[in-house]
C-alpha cells in the first residue's frame, strides 16, 4: 500500500559513463545506452510518471481517509490542514460504535457475506455441473435463461422484490437481505465455461470407477477447478459485502442493517464538520476488509470482473 | 459427455449406438432427468421467482395507481408513463441520466485508456499500479462516497485547502444541483476508470507486436502509431467497454445516494425510481413505470451488444 516498492536499483547515480561491466567492451555500437540522460529522461517521462500519477490518484483519498480517522475534531475543524494525525487516536472508532450500533452492523455484514456467498457458490457448481455433464431435454433453452438473467439489472427489480419480501415477513430480517440474491446467474454462467473446457477422459474414468455425479462432482470435478470456483466465490464475497440499494430498502431497523446501511445512519447523525473523523472511521471498516481481500487474491477477482471482456 | 463404454470394443459403432434408443425412459436416462433437476431446480427457481417474476411484476405496477403500503389500487393503464414524460421532472431525469451517462462512460473509457497505456510501459511496479487502480472498483460505492465528501466539503476538505492555495474559494459542491452533477460524475469515474483500464491493458497486449515493429520500421512515432493501429485495433475491446460501462452508469446507484441524497440534480432514472417509491413519495405505480423505462433502455443496449458481438467482438 505504500510507495512502488521494488525500483530497479540501477539509474540512482545518474553518471553516464560508467558502462555496465557484464557485456564487456565488444559491442560498442549499441545504440541505446540505457543509462544515457536521453534514456533515462525518456524512461521516467514515459515510464514513471505516469504510472507514479495514476498511483497516486487511487491511492491518496484512500490513505486520506485512513489518516483522518486517527484525528481529532480539533485537527479536523481547522483552516490550516494538518497531515498526519497527531496519535493513533482511535477516539473515532470508539464513537462510531457508540453512536450508533456498529459491531452489529458489521456482525450483520459478515453473516450475509458468508451465507450468501456460500450459498450461491454451491449453487453456482451445483447448476453448471448440471448443464455441462447431466444428460437433460432443453439444456441449452435453460442456459439461454441463464444468460438473460444474467443481463436483467438487479435495480429494475427493486420494488416487486421489496414487496414480495416484506409480504413474506421479510423486512428488517438477515433472510429478507439474503434471499432474493441467492439464484446466481453470473456464477453459473463462469463455472459453466470452464467446466466445458475440462477433458472428457478424467470424467470417463471417473465412470468407468463406478462413481455416480455427486462423486464426480466432489471428487473429480470441483478440485480440478479450484481457480475458478475461487474467482466466483471472491467476486461474490465483494459484491455481497458492497451490496447497498437492496439491504437499504428491506431494512430500516438498526438491529439488521448491514455495514453499508448503518453508514448512512452514521452520516445522518454526523451532520457538521466535527463528524468527519467518525465518518472517515465507519468507511475504513467498510473499505478495508474488502481491500485486504483484494490485495491477497486480486488475480482472481480482476479475472472475474473482466471476464468477457479478452477471453470469454 | 458420457458416450457408454460398456460391451464389447470389437462391436461397429452401429451397434454401439443403438442401446440408448431401446426406450427413451431408460434406467439412465431417467436417473439423469432427476439428478439435473436435483441439481440445477434450486437455482433456477430462486432465478424464476427474484430475477423474472419481479420484471413482469413491475410491469403490471406500473399500470396502477397505487400509494406503497395501501392495500388498494386502481388499474390506470399508461398513466403513470404519460405522467412522467409529460411532468416537469421528466426533461430534468432524462437530461441528468443522458449526461451522467455520457460523461462517466466517456470519462472512464478515455483515462482508463490513458491509464493502461501507462500500465503498458516497460518498467518496474506496473503490477503494483494495476492492481491499485483496479482496487476502487472492488470498494463499498458508500465507503467511497463518503471519503470523497469529505475531501469535497467546502469548509474542510482537502479540495477547499487546495483552492485557497491558489486564492480560490471552494464551491458549495452539495446545493448547486450542476456542481453536485460533477462531482458525482468525478468521483464515478475515479471508481470505476480502474476497470477500462486492466481491460484496455488486456487488449493492448494481445495486439499483434509484428505490426506494431512494422509501423515502426516505416518511420511511425509513437503516437502515429498509436492512432493508427493501436485505436482501430482496440475496437471490440472499445465496444465492449461502451456496452459494460454504458449499462453500469445507467444503474449507478450507491454513489448517488450517499453523496446527493436528495437527488438534487443528480436524479438519473435508477435514482428517481427509487426516490418516488422510497423516499417521500410512497408511488409505487409511478416508480414502476421509471423503473420499466429504464429496463427497456437497459434491453436495447444489450441487444445492441448481442448483435454486435456475434459479428465484432471475437469470443474465444
Amino acid at each position: 500500500m505504500s510507495t512502488l516498492s521494488p525500483v530497479s536499483p540501477n539509474p540512482a547515480t545518474g553518471v553516464g559513463t560508467l558502462k555496465a561491466p557484464d557485456g564487456g567492451p565488444e559491442l560498442p555500437v549499441r545504440r541505446d545506452r540505457p543509462f544515457s540522460r536521453a534514456n533515462l529522461v525518456q524512461t521516467l517521462a514515459g515510464g514513471y510518471i505516469p504510472l507514479i500519477v495514476a498511483t497516486l490518484v487511487v491511492v491518496l483519498p484512500l490513505l486520506w481517509m485512513l489518516l483522518s480517522s486517527f484525528k481529532q475534531p480539533g485537527e479536523i475543524v481547522t483552516t490550516d490542514l494538518k497531515i498526519l494525525p497527531q496519535g493513533l487516536n482511535l477516539e473515532n472508532y470508539h464513537t462510531a460504535m457508540t453512536t450508533v450500533p456498529f459491531a452489529r452492523f458489521f456482525l450483520n455484514s459478515l453473516i450475509v457475506t458468508a451465507v450468501g456467498s456460500t450459498v450461491k457458490v454451491i449453487l453456482a457448481i451445483l447448476t453448471a455441473y448440471a448443464l455441462v455433464f447431466v444428460r437433460f431435454p432443453f439444456k441449452n433453452v435453460i442456459f439461454v435463461v441463464i444468460l438473460v438473467a444474467l443481463m436483467v439489472p438487479p435495480q429494475v427489480s427493486i420494488l416487486p422484490n421489496y414487496i414480495l419480501i416484506a409480504g413474506m415477513g421479510g423486512k428488517n430480517t438477515l433472510w429478507g437481505i439474503i434471499l432474493p440474491g441467492l439464484g446466481t446467474a453470473f456464477g453459473t454462467f463462469l463455472l459453466r465455461q470452464h467446466f466445458k473446457t475440462l477433458p472428457g477422459s478424467i470424467l470417463e474414468a471417473a465412470e468407468i470407477d463406478g462413481a455416480g455425479h455427486w462423486r464426480r462432482l466432489w471428487q473429480v470435478v470441483v478440485p480440478v477447478s479450484l481457480p475458478s470456483i475461487a474467482t466466483v466465490a471472491l467476486v461474490t464475497v465483494v459484491s455481497e459485502w458492497n451490496d447497498y440499494i437492496w439491504p437499504l430498502i428491506i431494512t430500516d431497523r438498526p438491529e439488521t442493517m448491514t455495514l453499508p446501511v448503518g453508514l448512512t445512519l452514521l452520516q445522518n447523525s454526523e451532520g457538521n464538520g466535527a463528524g468527519w473523523g467518525i465518518l472517515m472511521a465507519g468507511a475504513v471498516l467498510v473499505i478495508i476488509p474488502i481491500l485486504l481481500v483484494f490485495a491477497a487474491l486480486q488475480r482472481y477477482i480482476v479475472a472475474g470482473l473482466t471476464q468477457g471482456s479478452v477471453t470469454g | 459427455m458420457t458416450r457408454q463404454l460398456t460391451g464389447s470394443p470389437a462391436a461397429p459403432a452401429q451397434t454401439v449406438q443403438a442401446p440408448p434408443r431401446r426406450g427413451r425412459w431408460s434406467g439412465r436416462t431417467r436417473r439423469d432427468f432427476f439428478v439435473f433437476l436435483a441439481l440445477a431446480l434450486p437455482n433456477l427457481a430462486l432465478i424464476a421467482v427474484f430475477t423474472y417474476l419481479p420484471l413482469i411484476n413491475n410491469m403490471y405496477y406500473s399500470t396502477l395507481d397505487w400509494t406503497l403500503g395501501s392495500a388498494s389500487a386502481t388499474v390506470v393503464g399508461f398513466d403513470n408513463y404519460i405522467n412522467f414524460f409529460t411532468s416537469s421532472d421528466a426533461p430534468q431525469v432524462l437530461g441528468t441520466t443522458l449526461v451522467f451517462t455520457v460523461v462517466t462512460v466517456g470519462g472512464s473509457m478515455v483515462l482508463g485508456l490513458l491509464v493502461a497505456l501507462a500500465l503498458n510501459a516497460k518498467v518496474r511496479g506496473t503490477t503494483f499500479a494495476r492492481s491499485a487502480v483496479f482496487a476502487p472498483y472492488v470498494l463499498s460505492g458508500v465507503g467511497v462516497g463518503l471519503v470523497w465528501l469529505f475531501i469535497f466539503d467546502p469548509g474542510y476538505g482537502v479540495l477547499s485547502w487546495l483552492l485557497r492555495g491558489i486564492g480560490q474559494q471552494s464551491p458549495q459542491w452539495i446545493n448547486d444541483p450542476q456542481l453536485s452533477l460533477v462531482m458525482v460524475i468525478i468521483v464515478y469515474v475515479w471508481k470505476n476508470l480502474g476497470y477500462c483500464a486492466v481491460v484496455y491493458l488486456a487488449g493492448l497486449q494481445s495486439l499483434p507486436k509484428d505490426v506494431m515493429e512494422a509501423a515502426s520500421l516505416d518511420g511511425a512515432n509513437g503516437f502515429r502509431r498509436f492512432m493508427s493501429i493501436s485505436v482501430p485495433l482496440l475496437s471490440p475491446t472499445t465496444f465492449f467497454l461502451l456496452i459494460t460501462t454504458m449499462i453500469s452508469s445507467l444503474q449507478a446507484f450507491d454513489l448517488i445516494r450517499i453523496m446527493t441524497p436528495l437527488g438534487n440534480g443528480t436524479s438519473t432514472l435508477i435514482y428517481e425510481a427509487y426516490l418516488q417509491a422510497f423516499g417521500a413519495y410512497n408511488r409505487a405505480g409511478y416508480s414502476a413505470a421509471i423503473s420499466v423505462v429504464l429496463f427497456v433502455i437497459l434491453l436495447i443496449i444489450t441487444v445492441l451488444q448481442l448483435r454486435f458481438v456475434e459479428r465484432k467482438v471475437h469470443y474465444s
